[in-house]
This record gives structure tokens, sequence and C-alpha cells, in this order.
């Protein structure tokens, strides 16, 4: 039996890692990456935290999936954008991107 | 007979005459001329046609039309009836209006109304057939005011000058003082009744189902509205003036065919009044006094027009009495011949007018060389006027001295002989002034000439009319006139009306169902009548034709009864001093008073608004602008302020986010520690 709070600290800093990458990255594909790695680890605390639950109800398990469900959905959008972004301008900086500056 | 069942044609024709001539007013120009006297010339043979029709089934009248509308339990019908009263009156206004028509287009040659005065006379002329077509008082009365309508237009068809604009405006008013009583008593008729037939009506006031005071109230209304219309005393007063309009008109209108109307209304009631005898006794009261009263004034008069408008109101006047005293086939006797010869009179005024220019007799004289047609078809008429046998007038004449003598009111008698007397005179003068002596103004007399064929046709034809006119109803012809209007026939239930009379003519109206023999009854009136026509033109031509009697004299020995009737018995004055000028006053008071008070108050009220409005402007301007504009410029300072957030670097959106997120979740464990 693994204890809770492995599943934690695996959480905490695949999040940190994911957060740090997702700001640190100018590369639009590597930022979208590091983004999915925040929903796993998401999903992670959503699976550790369900087996608290005493009724061995399945809602973390199943939010976990939906999540995953999302992520492929936001995934296929995102890149479909990074792609576009990279055919009319030929970078994938972000940073260079700043159509919406006010 | 196909005719009699559509007898609606004979006035719808010139009605649609009318449209189109107002219609295509521009495009026709002249023809429009051509269009009214078609029309008109139909509707002459057309009347021709229903008269021969109806004395072939010998005078049994027909009637057409139907239901016009249902209100609830109220429905009116509109029918049209041919019987030999209408058969003889659309003659009578079909040819009148036929030569008048005719007339016109040489008299009114060049008027710059000219199309606009053609289709008038057309409205008029479909008017007065639909008028003696009507068997009900509502249609009556519809064709009544349109014709009233007409005789204004036409009055004032000159109305760039005063003269015919108020002329125009005398006539209306002072008709519609009668018209008010007719109103009302056609509407009392019908409440009583509960119909507007007049068939019905007599039928109902003859067979006692009217009230007697109902039907005596209900006749004499009738009868003011008749008094306006035939200008009978004390409503005379706009017929003289009404002679401001074109000669024609006044042949057809103010002669021979509206103001008619108003004797044929009576005749056309006669039943409602004999079956009141108290109201044919005012009839023939207004009628005798009416009568005399503007014989007198005619013989002073010096317009040439005047002169005949007076003899109309007199010979009008004649008409009534004749009716009043129980005399229905004199009465209506006289109003055809008269429409003849007053008409032919009128027009030969108008050819005169013409030539010289003038209507002022004192600038005539000697005419009768230089206008031949003129000059016979004038005397010709005058001569009928003045009843000289055998011409139409004096037939005529006699039967209602013959009526008047048989109802055994001497002094009405003696007042028709005088006016007799006085018409002779009169027509005398005329025309010894006119067309004999010396001419009085030479450069007139230069200029006058014969006026043109399409005039003194007309003349010619109704010189004939006026010289035979009377012989259908003279005894030469059997009286035919007199059995084919008999009145029993044309109104039922005479029979029983006679037996109602409960007033003072009941020998009168017996003589009335005979009128036909009735002037065998009377030995004594023909020398008489005839004796006081020969005088008249005897005195005339003394004063007028010959030096024997000084005028100057006999006005300076006469002067207050000269000045009575020179001044025509002041009653246009006493008109003018009792309804006019306090009517102007009071129209002035109520203009000072609109001007002070209710213009006042609306200015005020204009004023206060205008103010109030300035103040709520200003409110506008300061506040509420005011409000807009700090919200809208807040929101551009809060907008300028925050673009700068707006980075458009996504890295920098997301730190932003995450360390909200940070913040947030700081915040909630610090809450929930």
């Amino acid at each position: 039996m693994i204890d809770l709070s492995y599943a934690i600290v695996l959480g905490v800093l695949l999040f940190a890692v994911g957060l740090y990458g997702a700001l640190r990255s100018s590369n639009a594909v590597r930022v979208l990456m590091c983004i999915e790695l925040m929903l796993n680890a998401v999903n992670i605390l959503l699976v550790a935290f369900a087996r608290l639950n005493p009724a061995g109800a399945v809602a973390g398990q199943v939010f976990a999936i939906f999540v995953m469900a999302v992520a492929a959905a936001e995934a296929a959008v995102g890149l479909a954008i990074v792609l576009q972004i990279v055919r009319q301008r030929g970078v994938a900086e972000i940073d260079k991107f700043t159509l919406l500056k006010g | 007979m196909f005719i009699l069942e559509h007898i609606w044609i004979v006035p719808a024709l010139p009605l649609a005459s009318w449209l189109v001539i107002t219609f295509f007013n521009r495009r026709l120009g002249p023809r429009a001329a051509h269009v009214g006297t078609a029309a008109v010339l139909t509707s002459l043979l057309l009347s021709v046609a229903a008269f021969i029709a109806l004395v072939a089934r010998g005078g049994e009248p027909v009637t057409t039309g139907g239901r016009w509308l249902t209100l609830g339990s109220v429905t009116l019908d509109m029918g049209l009836v041919v019987d030999n009263l209408a058969a003889v009156m659309l003659l009578v206004v079909s040819i009148v209006s036929s030569a008048v028509h005719i007339y016109s287009m040489g008299y009114m040659h060049g008027d710059r109304r000219y199309q606009r005065f053609f289709g008038t006379l057309s409205l008029f002329t479909s008017a007065m057939l639909l008028l003696v077509l009507a068997d009900n008082y509502l249609l009556l009365l519809i064709a009544w005011e349109v014709m009233g309508l007409c005789s204004y237009l036409l009055i004032g068809h000159w109305f760039e000058e005063d003269w015919p604009r108020m002329a125009s405006m005398k006539a209306f008013m002072t008709t519609r003082v009668g018209d008010v009583a007719m109103l009302i008593g056609i509407f009392l008729l019908y409440t009583n009744a509960g119909t507007f037939n007049i068939a019905a009506i007599t039928k109902a006031a003859a067979g006692g189902a009217l009230a007697p005071t109902v039907v005596t109230a209900g006749a004499l209304l009738l009868f003011g509205g008749a008094v306006g219309k035939s200008a009978q005393f004390p409503l005379h007063v706009w017929l003289p003036d009404a002679m401001a309009g074109p000669t024609p008109v006044s042949a057809l209108i103010h002669a021979a065919t509206m103001v008619a109307a108003g004797v044929y209304l009576v005749a056309r009631s006669f039943g409602i009044f004999v079956a009141s005898g108290d109201a044919l006794f005012v009839v023939a009261l207004i009628g005798g006094f009416t009568a005399l009263f503007a014989a007198t004034i005619a013989t002073l008069q010096t317009d040439f027009k005047k002169v005949l408008a007076y003899s109309t109101v007199s010979q009008l006047g004649y008409m009534m009495l004749g009716l009043g005293v129980g005399g229905y086939v004199a009465g209506t006797f006289h109003l055809v011949t008269h429409a003849f010869f007053k008409a032919l009179l009128f027009l030969t005024a108008g050819s005169v007018s013409h030539a010289l220019g003038t209507l002022e007799i004192h600038r005539m004289g000697g005419l009768a060389g230089k206008m031949r047609v003129t000059f016979w078809t004038f005397l010709a008429g005058a001569l009928a006027l003045a009843g000289i046998p055998p011409l139409a007038g004096f037939w005529s004449k006699d039967e209602i001295l013959v009526a008047a003598w048989g109802s055994g009111w001497t002094v009405l008698f003696w007042m028709a002989v005088a006016t007799a007397f006085l018409t002779a005179y009169y027509m005398t003068r005329l025309t010894v002034l006119v067309f004999f002596g010396r001419p009085r103004d030479h450069h007139a007399y230069e200029h006058a000439h014969e006026s043109p064929r399409v005039m003194t046709g007309p003349l010619v034809a109704l010189t004939v009319l006026a010289v035979l006119g009377g012989l259908p109803g003279s005894p030469w012809a059997g009286h035919w006139l007199g059995h084919f209007l008999d009145f029993g026939r044309s109104l039922p239930g005479l029979e029983a009306a006679t037996g109602h009379v409960h007033g003072v003519f009941a020998h009168g109206v017996e003589l009335a169902s005979h009128a036909a023999g009735a002037a065998h009854a009377a030995g004594p009136v023909l020398p008489i009548a005839l004796g006081a026509a020969l005088l008249g033109i005897l005195v005339g031509y003394l004063v007028y034709g010959t030096r024997l009697v000084r005028r100057e004299r006999v006005i300076r020995a006469l002067r207050p009864i000269y000045l009575l009737l020179k001044n025509k018995y002041y009653v246009d004055e006493l008109y003018s001093a009792v309804f006019v000028r306090p009517a102007v006053g009071l129209a002035e008071l109520c203009g000072l008073f609109d001007n002070v008070v209710v213009d006042g108050a609306v200015n005020g009220v204009a004023w206060a608004t205008r103010e109030m409005a300035f103040s709520a402007g200003e409110f506008d301007n300061v506040v509420v602008d005011g409000a807009v504009n700090g919200v809208a410029s807040g929101t551009v300072a809060a907008g300028r302020a925050l673009r700068r957030a707006h980075t458009g670097n996504v890295r920098s959106y997301m730190v932003a986010l995450y360390a909200g997120a940070a913040a947030s979740l700081a915040v909630l464990v610090w809450l929930l520690i």
C-alpha cells in the first residue's frame, strides 16, 4: 500500500514542472505539452484523493476521465491554432505573437 | 313601356354630362357645351316619349325603385314615379333647359368659366328632373338642395365682382331659412306617418290617420320651404338680387324651373294641404299678397331683369294663390305656361343686354327696328304674360281667377285682378321703354345688333310655346290638360280627403276636382280678366307711350307711395336692421371674445409651454447630457488605463492567471486555518 503522501508529492512535483515549463518556454508546442503535464498532475491527485472516499465511490476516477477527454480536445484545438500561426508567420514563438495587444 | 320603367335615364343623362364635363374639363374645352346640350336634348326626347307613353296608358302612374337601406327597424325606400304631374313637369323642365343650353352657347361664348357654367347647368337640370320624379320627400329634398347649390354657384358665376358674390350668398342664406322649416316638416310627417313616401303620407293625411294638428303643422312647414324657394313674401328678397347671375341662368333657374319647384312642392303635397284647410288658406293668403306686393314693386324698377324678377315673384304668388284657393289644375297650368313665357322674356333680356351691354331700361329705346327677332319674340312673351288671348298666359291666368272666384273669397279674387292689371301695366311700360320711342343712349344704340342665330333660335322656339302653350288647357281643346292633370287621379284618396276638409275651402276643393268644367260656371270672370289686362296696357301706353300723363307730376303728387315702391317697401332695409346688423354685431362680439379671451388663453398656454420647454431643454443639456457624457468619458478613461494590462503576450497572461490562482488559494487557506 503506497502512502497517500507519495501520490501528493508526485502530483505537486509534476504540476510544478508543468507550470515552470509553461511559463518559461517560448515555443507554443512546448507550452501545450506543459499544460498537458499540469492536467495529468491534477489527474493523479484526483485519483489519489478518490481513495479517501469511504463508500468506494468513483467520482474522482470519472472526473479524471473527463479531464482526459477535455485535455484531448484542448490539445487538438491548441495544435490547430499553433499550426495556423506557423503557417502564417513561419514561427512558433508565442512571444512574437501579440495580436491582442491593447 | 320601356321609358316609363326606366325613367331614371332622364335625370341620369344630364348628371353624366356634369361628371364628364367636370372630369374632362380641360380636354373638352368649349366642346363641353355640346356634351351638356346633347345630354339635355336626349332627356327632352325621352321626356316627350314618356309623356306620350303616359297619355297612351291613360295617365296611370308608373312607380319604379325599391329599398334603399335598412337601419334596424327603420327602412328607407327610394323610388321614382311618373304620373301626370311629373310627366308634364318633365316636359317643361327639359324644354326650357334645352332652350337655355343652346342659347348659352351664344350668350356665354368666350366666358372664362365656360365649361364650369355648362357643367353646373347640367347638374341643375339633372336635379330638377329628379325632383319632379321623386316619389318620396327624402329624394325630393336631396334634389331640392342640389338645385339650391347650383343656384348659388350660378348666381355667383362671376364671383370676381362684389355684386354676384353677395347675391349668391343672400340667395343661399334666404332660401336656407325656408329649407330648415321644410326639413322639420318632412321629419314631422315622417315620425307621424312612418314613411317618406308622398302618396302614402297623403293617404294617411286624407284618411284621418294623422292628427289634424300634425297635418296642418306639416303642411305649413313644407310650405315654408316653398316660400323660400319660390321667393314668396317674406322670403322674396333673394330673387331680385339673384339677377346678378348670367341671364340664361335667370331664365332657367330663377324664372322657369327652380323657383317653380316651391309651387310644384305644394302641388305634389296638395292632398296634405287639402286635408288641412287652414294650411291651404295660408297658401292662398301668402300667394295673393305676394302677387300684388311684387307687382307694385315691378312697376318702378328700372333694370330690365329686375322688372322681370319682381314679375316672377308676383306670378309665383299667383300660382300659390291658385293652389291655395283649391285650383290645383289652375296653379300647375300657370306654372307650365309661365315657365315658357318667362324663360322667353329673360332670354330676350339677355339678347338685349348682349347687344347693348346694359340692362338699364332708361338707356334703351327704339330697339324694335334694330333687333327684329328679339322684339317680336319679346312682344309675344309680354302679351302672354299680360294675359291677352289666345296666348298661353291668358288661359292659365283665367283658370286661377275662376278658382279664386269660385272659392268665395272676394278679397283674394280682387287682389288677383289688381295683379293682372299691374302685370299688363308694367309689361307695357317695359315694352315701350325698351323697344319704342327714340333711343336715349345713342352710343349704345349705334352698336346694337341682332343676336346670333344660336340665341334667336331658342327665342323663336319658346315663342311658339308662349303662343300655343296654353291651348291644351283651353276650352278650345276641351280643357284636355285639366282632365289630364285631374287631381283626383294623380293622388289617390282625394275623395276621402274632401270629406275631411275642416277649413274654409271645401267649395274650392270641390271646384278643383272639377276644374275642367269650372270655366263654364264663372261667367263674369272672363270679361273682368280681359278688362283688367287691356286696361293695364292702355294705362301703361298713356303714361309711357304718349305725353298725355306727365310722369313728374304724378310722382310729385304721390311722393310717399312712390318712395315706398321705389325702395321695395323697405323690406331689405328692415331685414338689414332686424337680422343682418344684429347678426353682424353678435359676430363682432364673438370675434372680440375670440380675440381677447380664447386667443389669450391659447397664447398663454403656448407661452407657458414654450417656457417649460426651454427649462426642460436646459435640464436636458446640463444634467442628462452631463450624466451621459460623464459616463462616456469615465469609460474612455478607464479603458485607456486598463489597456496597458493587455500586452498580447500569452505568457504574461499565464503568469497573471497562475499568480491570481495561487493568491486566491493562499487567501482561501489563510481564511480556513
